[in-house]
């Protein structure tokens, strides 16, 4: 990459590093999701061998979609916007790039351990011990860029996108170090310092708050700068913005017992857990509402412009996920859902409606900017890779609605003489047109992706060719 | 005082606490201050305009057109 287009004040590399980053981790995390569905209709796919089989795939997907994907959006967004909103360069260029530097070496330890099967059996947190400790000192490192740079900030307020990226980016911190808290016994094995139930809420109560604050506050923070910027007003109400932060962050925390509807977790936890997840829908909406109305008298802009398309639904897929999860988590409901496939739709519903979209449209309002560009090489190709994105995640979630509604009555069918009406492969046999249909959406999904990398590709071959200066600040 | 009151008490004090931040950003003198508060992501405008801004500067029948959408 040539130095043409330095920012003359910010800090732009490593913003440039890590956005390239999201789109190859992207790709490499959905194909992974496309081979593991296709695994769950075909499942010779999983070639007979231990490593590439769906037990430690799946974690590596995971790992790739959250961590690699969207940890790398929120990096170049979180480094791209603190700079802009506090008119002021990153507070130190060398802890910025050993942030990108060692992000990227934990990510490549994901992919070297997972398929051999080295994990700490806690889902969202499977990285063993060392990992663990490289993630930490490069996530400590990463607040002290972020929050110095709002520190020394030329402005006298925070803007609204920074206090969520600073709550993301502080509670992931505690949430991290505190679930894998473990005892090492050899340098590939530990041991969880906790112990039955308490280790399963630990483990739920950073597993929620992973979705709370890592898949949630962070991507708000994104929201609450690229759609003002690509609708180009400000936002709806920024009173409303300030009540949605703090209510937010006061009721996630206490959400995670939901994940344990049913179990050896005492009921008074579990009916707490219930509770707040309902409440949880009031502050979810009221972000959601914030960001849809600062299009108000801007809705003609979604006509011409694919970017903010994918900004709008990626909120439309937030109020909806937003909805159906506190649905779920109320106890007679996850009765029916829980261990199916509507909570993998759930989780879809969010992760590729909400955190993707939101993600992708944010990565073509920057990509351009970062590159010296006006817009991206093709905006038809994000018209395309938009209809694609929104096909897929429909497909994706119709099915996995279908397959857990299917799964949970065939389940707790039960004949007159109380034995179970279904085998455990027959719900399985019903489930095959479901994954087929999933696998499709995938499938979308990810050629919308290689679509996007083609045409960040010729972005930033066209800026390197005409070589246009970023314009001067005065 | 046992733990039971003690959380209870902490829970109003937090729902004091947060009704409170409600009426100090909804209070009218705060404003002024969120509205350039609002406008910090157009504060440094040094980038290129974007194909919308082009477009309008081209033609602004374009701008009545959307009007009837609001």
């Amino acid at each position: 990459m040539s130095t043409a287009f330095e920012h003359p004040t910010y800090n732009y590399k490593v913003v440039r590093q890590f956005s390239i980053m999201t789109v190859v981790w992207g790709i490499v995390g959905m194909a992974l999701g496309v081979i593991l569905a296709a695994q769950l209709v075909w499942p010779e796919l999983n070639l007979g061998l231990p490593w590439t089989s769906f037990g430690r795939l799946r974690p590596l997907h995971t790992n790739a979609v959250i961590f690699a994907f969207g940890g790398s959006a929120l990096f170049a967004t979180s480094y791209y916007v603190v700079q802009r909103t506090c008119q002021v360069r990153l507070i130190s260029d060398k802890l910025a790039a050993f942030t990108f530097w060692g992000y990227q070496a934990v990510i490549l330890c994901a992919v070297a351990t997972l398929p051999l099967g080295l994990t700490e059996v806690k889902e969202y947190a499977e990285l063993e011990w060392p990992i663990d400790i490289l993630l930490a000192v490069v996530w400590v490192s990463y607040a002290i860029v972020f929050l110095g740079t709002v520190k020394i900030r030329k402005t006298s307020h925070i803007y609204v996108a920074n206090w969520f990226f600073a709550a993301f980016i502080l509670t992931v911190a505690v949430l991290h170090i505190v679930n894998s808290a473990a005892i090492p016994v050899t340098a590939t094995y530990s041991i969880s310092l906790y112990s039955g139930a308490i280790d399963a809420m630990v483990q739920w109560w950073y597993g929620h708050n992973a979705v709370g604050f890592f898949l949630t506050a962070g991507f708000l923070g994104m929201m609450y700068y690229f759609v003002p910027k690509q609708a180009e007003r400000p936002v709806y109400s920024y009173r409303l913005s300030i009540v949605h932060f703090w209510a937010l962050i006061m009721v996630y925390m206490w959400a995670g017992p939901h994940h344990l509807h049913y179990t050896a977790l005492p009921n008074w936890a579990q009916s707490l857990g219930m509770v707040m997840s309902i409440i949880l829908l009031a502050p979810s909406w009221g972000g959601m509402i914030n960001g849809m109305m600062t299009l108000s008298g801007a809705w003609h802009k979604l006509r011409t412009d694919p970017t903010l398309r994918f900004l709008v639904v990626a909120l439309s897929f937030y109020g909806m996920s937003t909805f159906e999860g506190p649905m779920m988590a109320v106890k007679t409901v996850n009765a029916l859902s829980h261990y199916t496939d509507w909570t993998i739709g759930h989780v879809h519903a969010g992760a590729l409606g909400w955190v993707a979209m939101i993600t992708i449209g944010s990565m073509y309002h920057l990509i351009p900017r970062l590159f010296g560009q006006s817009e991206m090489y093709s905006v038809k190709l994000v018209a395309v890779h938009f209809w694609l994105a929104t096909i897929g995640t429909v497909l994706y979630i119709a099915a996995m609605w279908v397959n857990g509604i299917l799964q949970g009555l065939m389940w707790r069918a039960i004949n007159a003489d109380g034995t179970l009406m279904y085998t455990f492969v027959e719900t399985v046999e019903a489930s095959g047109p479901g994954y087929i249909v999933r696998l499709i959406g995938g499938l979308f999904w990810v050629t919308g992706m290689l679509i996007m990398a083609v045409n960040v590709a010729m972005t930033v071959k066209g800026s390197a060719k005409s070589g246009a200066p970023l314009p001067q600040t005065a | 005082m046992d733990i039971g009151t003690f959380r209870g008490i902490l829970t109003g004090i937090l729902l004091v606490a947060f009704l409170g931040l409600v009426a100090w950003a909804y209070s009218s003198r705060r404003k002024r201050e969120f509205e350039q508060a609002a406008n910090l992501p157009f504060a440094d405008d040094d980038e290129q305009p974007n194909r919308d801004r082009m477009a309008e500067q081209q033609a602004d029948s374009r701008k009545d057109r959307g009007e009837k959408n609001t």
